[in-house]
Parts: C-alpha cells; structure tokens; sequence
C-alpha cells in the first residue's frame, strides 16, 4: 500500500494502539528552560529519572539576554528558571547548552545544525514550533509540560494520529519573494484553524528547489495555520546539511543512515485527506497587517475595510484588528512608519536568512530614528556569519549584532517592543501584546524586513537590487562549515 | 495528577471571540514560574489589567454575574499557538472547569486532557445559541461526562461526543505514566533493544576554543 514519509515513520515508531491513540517511542527529546521545569519537578516528586538522558537535550534560549553575556542576567524571573535548567539537567544527567554555550541558540535552529536532527526519527520539544524538524524529514510535535514529564520518564508519548495535508507549493519564487512569503501565503488563504488535526506535507517542485533552511521556514509556521506537525521527505540537500555535524551519525552509521533515509519518501498514490496548491510564482512579498498571521496581504495591497465582512462576528474581528495595530480601513500598508525591526526568531535566523539580508542592506543604512536588531538563531550561526564578514555589513549599515535567543519573538528578555510601537519582525505570531504590552508587529520576510529597516517605513523590498555574494567579498561558508568552525578564528 | 472529572453543574460565561491564542489566556511573562500553582491572576492578563497591573473595567469574568463562572463558552479555535500548558493552568486555576468551542488548537486540547479541564467540541450553531443564552443573563449547565450530556435549564439536552480515550482519562484521573510503564514497559524495552546505532546521537566533543 502506498504510504507517506510521515505513515513510514509513525508505523517504525509505535509501540501500541489504544483506541484512536498510539503510543509511540521519541528518538530525541529537546527541552528548554521555560517549558521544563515543572516536569522535572514532577519527576522528582515521584522518585522517577530521565529513562534516556543520552536522547534527552536541554538548552536556554526563551528568556536568555541577547546583549553581552558577560554580564548577570538582570531579570531575577529569567536568572532563576536558567539556573533551575541547569540544576535539572545536573541531576538527571542531561546535556546542557546553556546560556555561555558556544552551541547555545534557538532550540529549533540548533537541533538541525548539531545534526540532532536527523531524517526518520521521532523529536518532541516543549515548544509549539518543534514542527520545524520537519524539514529533514523527522517527525516532530510540539508537546505540552505534562506530556514532557511522561516523555522523560518513558521515552513515550500518546498521540492521536493526525489527519494528513497535502499543501503542494508548485513554480518558482520570484526575485525577493521567498518561503517566508509562501508560508505566511498559506495560511492566509487557510486561516489560523485551517490545518487543525492535521500534519502538514510540502510537497512539489517549489519544496523540492528550496533549501533545507527554507523548508524549515515553512515547517515552521505550519503550526500557525493549526497543523499538528509539517514534514518534507528528506533528500540530498538535507543529507549534505547534516554531514559532519557533530551529533549527526558518521562512519558506518552514516552510511547505514543513508540507506535508511533514502527509503524515507512519499509513494506514488499515498492518500491524503485535505489538499491545498500554491503557485508560488504569483507571490510578492507578504507582510500581516493584524493581530494573527492570517491577517496578512501583499506588500502592494491595502488593508481590508470591515464593511467588506457581511458577517458581523467577522467585521468585529477586523475592526477590533485595525484599531490595536493603530491602521485605517483601506489604508495602503507600505510606507507606514515603524520603529524596530527584528531579523531573528526560529522562522527566519539561520545563516542563509542572514545572508539574503546582508546582500540587501550591503552599502545602505538602517533609516533615522529606526531600531534595527538582527539576533543570530544560534552562536554558531553568529560565528559562521562572521567568518564570512557578515557581521561588518550589518554594522555598517546601522544594525545591532546581537547575541542568540528567541528575544523579541516572545518577549521573554528585554528585546521587546513598547506600547504602540510598530515593528517588522521576521518572527511567527503577530498576536495582540506578543512583543511586549500594546506591541504592533508586522510579520514578514527577511527581505522585507530589511527594505523596511532602510526606509523607516514598511517598504517592498523588490526596489532593491541584491548584491551578490562575490560583489560583497563574501565567501560562502557552506553547511557545518567543513568543521573548520571546530578550529579556532582566524586560523582556518 | 489531575482528579476525576465526572460532572460539571455550574454557570457559563460568554466570550465572543474566534482565534484566542494561548499568549492571551496567559502572556509570556507569566512564564517564568516554577510552580503551576496561582496562575488564575494573569488569566487574560492583558484584557483585564492595564500596563501598570490595574484592573480594567468590563472583561467579562470580572463582570458581577459571571465571576463565579466555571464553564466558558467561546468561538472558533480557541487555544491556538503556543504550547504552555500554563493556558490550562491558569484556567482552572482561576475556576473554570469546562470550555466549549467549535474548534481547539491540537495542543491546547491535549494538555486540557492531561490536566481535567473538560474541552467540548459542538458545532457552530450550538455553540453561538449556548454563547447567545450566557450572554442574555445567567445560564447554568449541567454536563455529564459518562452519558456527553449537556444539560440546558428547562430540561432540554444536548450531545458531545469525547474520544474514548479522553473520556476515561477523564473519568478516572489516571496517573499516566503509572500506566504507560505498567502496561507498556516491555514493548519500550523491545524498540530499544532494536533500536538502530543511527537513531542515537553521536557522541559529540565540544570544541575548545
């Protein structure tokens, strides 16, 4: 029977059926200090240890400061959950990245780059955007704390087994529009509960030319359109990103691994219950305009008017929309003025994020008066980034060069945006007070993030030429960096 | 371990809103705790207190007659986004015991099961009439769990359907990783025995720098 990448790993990892639920084995459980500790309290309350502390990774990254960690954390709240991760993870014999970590980041940047992601394994995480693992091709869910307490303790979780999507993303992208622009696309047309129950497949030639990054953008923000999970059959790009990674297998696992994950994909005619296609060549760039990432339009159209809505629970929401984020009915959304832009996040920090910007911003400044910050998805992206010299451009050009962590995303830290200040972040929600009280946050493309940062004002990043990696001295630093990260600066 | 849920009677409360995201329930600076305990003071945090931690004016679980509401009655996609179960938390904390919705966010609905709070699922119309009726003034249900009944006053009825198994963890309160390792320790032992070199990671050196 023809079967799906994601029935192929669901069926090598259950372990029992009881009703509509199956209990099926986790490969690799990430955690991070936010979501943990009330599980490991749980644990120590009953006597119970973690079963597989060596598939077991917890790292800071929800509330770390982004600014110079040589300095204390301020924030006692955050100072206090940091350390109470690294007692759990002493005592129950886990990993830890944590807040000093040359592989410290974004949980859902580092599992890829440390290669604890690997195709065909089972992760969950404490976190709803563990979806991202998707991109390689592993099955990844998001999980609540209790379920974390039960994962520790059994290296098992319970889940219904979700409904399946097929969302077919066909052509190719035009200049300046990219994955970012495709997801935030998808789930515009699908609603905030359009993929509710079940798991998201990107599939079709779009998916296939992206780059194992850009496909983490998009499995990233399946969650935003109600998905349980995303995934994309694994291929070369993803094998080629993992190889060498430091957890990632080698030797004659790696040769055993490769076996395994070729057979890893999608048979002809493996049915699906819902499907949804996209050309994506008929994308410009998007960017939200309201206060979930449905509310989203091109960067050249006008925000929607509530008289259009005939229904009245509809025109409320648009309207009650338009006044938090301080925007008049039909008004165009580019060239409203802004105040911070955000380059970070697990959707959109990684090093090819980073480096689209830099090609835009290559020569230019940041605009008067704009805050523009750009957190690195991890150290190791920050340290690749500086290799390569990117770091100097964003200087140049008026950026701050921070250090890694979740930052203005949540809001857990100091990078936050104040009461009425209107942001173009790079991240996932665009939920009312997210980025701190009273936030307006426009979600949106790397690209258009950084035209925006230029202008001072929302802008459409296609009037803007890109510069080309050789035109800005730049040489690429491919995937895992050859391992020459491993030798220290300079030296390589 | 959550207790058992068997029946709940009790008033319900109007909250006429789609898409009420967990950052809402409880935003993230109520995150950083380290104990489950207390956290129906930030339920809805930034709909009922100002910048400055003063109480606003109207929300509807500060409204007189609904402050002793233990069912809320909401729209579409209620609990959508983040996975903090301090969403679940918090609501009971602060008293509720039951939602109904015409949509839950998956893993809103999941924790709400680890934890006892009731989610139930009925289609839109039913939910907008029950949202309808709360909102004209006190209504008070009488939900049973055993038969999926919700009780209206009046003596009409209507039906919910739970999966079999949110229904008896419901019903019984389980300790589910009691469960889990009882009946299930030896199928775990057999995957790990089995389990392939290259599904555990490597044994990584971090590089000295």
């Amino acid at each position: 029977m023809a079967k799906s990448v994601l029935e192929k790993i669901w069926e090598d990892h259950t372990l029992a059926k009881r009703g509509d639920e199956y209990l099926l084995y986790v490969d690799r459980h990430l955690t991070h200090e936010v979501t943990s500790p009330i599980a490991f309290e749980g644990l120590r309350a009953r006597g119970r240890r973690v079963r597989r502390p060596d598939l077991t990774f917890a790292l800071m990254d929800h509330n770390v400061p982004t600014s110079d960690r040589t300095l204390p954390v301020r924030d006692e709240n955050s100072r206090e959950q940091m350390r109470t991760l690294a007692k759990n993870a002493r005592e129950f014999s886990i990993t830890v990245f944590d807040y000093f970590s040359p592989w410290q980041g974004i949980v859902h940047v580092v599992g890829p780059e440390l290669g604890l992601t690997v195709p065909g394994i089972t992760i969950v995480c404490g976190d709803s955007h563990t979806s991202t693992h998707g991109a390689l091709g592993a099955l990844a869910f998001g999980i609540g704390t209790s379920e974390g307490e039960h994962v520790f303790a059994t290296q098992t979780v319970w889940m219904r087994r979700p409904k399946q999507m097929e969302v077919r993303m066909e052509g190719r992208f035009k200049s300046h529009t990219s994955a970012k622009d495709a997801i935030l696309y998808v789930i515009r047309e699908l609603g905030t509960g359009g993929m509710i129950g079940h798991a998201a497949e990107f599939r079709g030639e779009a998916v296939k030319n992206m780059s194992v990054e850009e496909r983490m953008t998009i499995c990233n923000m399946a969650i935003e359109g109600g998905a349980r999970t995303a995934i994309v059959e694994p291929d070369d790009k993803v094998y080629s990103y993992l190889e060498g990674a430091p957890y990632a297998p080698s030797g004659e696992d790696w040769t055993e691994a490769r076996k395994y994950w070729e057979t890893l994909k999608t048979d002809d005619g493996a049915r699906f219950d819902k499907s949804y296609k996209l050309d994506v060549s008929r994308l410009e760039p998007q960017i939200t305009w309201g206060t979930n990432p449905a509310m989203c339009i091109g960067v050249s159209e006008t925000v929607p008017e509530p008289r259009q809505f005939g229904d009245s629970s509809q025109r409320r929401i648009v309207e009650r929309a338009l006044e938090y984020m301080g925007l008049s009915p039909g008004q165009r959304i580019e060239g409203t003025p802004i105040d911070v832009v955000f380059i970070g996040s697990c959707t959109n920090a990684r090093l090819s994020d980073l480096v689209m910007v830099a090609r835009l911003v290559k020569g230019r400044r940041v605009a008067q008066g704009v805050r523009a910050m750009i957190v690195p998805g991890s150290m190791l992206v920050k340290r690749r980034a500086e290799r390569m010299g990117l770091h100097r451009v964003f200087i140049e050009a008026g950026f701050e060069w921070r250090n890694s962590g979740c930052s203005m995303c949540i809001a857990m830290n100091e990078d936050r945006l104040g009461p009425g200040e209107r942001g173009v972040l790079t991240s996932n929600r665009n939920f009312e007070n997210r980025a701190g009280p009273g936030s307006r946050v426009h979600l949106a493309s790397p690209l258009t993030a950084a035209a925006s940062a230029l202008e001072g004002k929302i802008a459409d990043p296609r009037r803007y030429s890109l510069a080309g990696l050789d035109e800005l001295g730049l040489e690429w630093v491919s995937p895992w960096i050859e391992r020459n990260i491993l030798k220290p600066l300079g030296g390589g | 371990m959550p207790e058992p849920v068997r029946r709940i009677v009790g008033k319900a409360a109007p909250l006429e809103m789609d898409d009420v995201d967990t950052d809402q329930i409880i935003p993230a600076q109520f995150l950083k705790v380290l104990s489950r305990k207390g956290l129906g003071k930030y339920l809805f945090y930034r709909w009922r207190f100002d910048e400055d931690g003063r109480p606003k004016q109207g929300f509807i679980l500060d409204q007189e007659e609904y402050r002793d509401a233990v069912i809320l009655v909401a729209g579409r996609n209620f609990g959508i986004g983040s996975s903090r179960e301090n969403a679940v938390w918090a609501l009971m904390d602060f008293g509720i015991k039951c939602v109904i919705a015409s949509s839950f966010g998956d893993i809103f609905y999941g924790n709400s099961v680890k934890n006892g709070l009731l989610c139930i699922k009925l289609d839109e119309e039913s939910v907008k009439r029950l949202r309808g009726m709360a909102a004209k003034g006190e209504l008070t249900l009488d939900i049973d769990v055993e038969s999926e009944t919700i009780k209206l006053p009046g003596g009409e009825t209507m039906s919910f359907r739970l999966e079999p198994n949110v229904k008896k963890r419901l019903l019984e309160g389980l300790d589910e990783i009691e469960e889990t390792l009882r009946g299930y320790e030896a199928k775990i032992r057999e995957y790990e025995a089995k389990m392939r070199p290259f599904k555990i990671p490597s044994k990584a050196v971090m590089p000295i720098e």
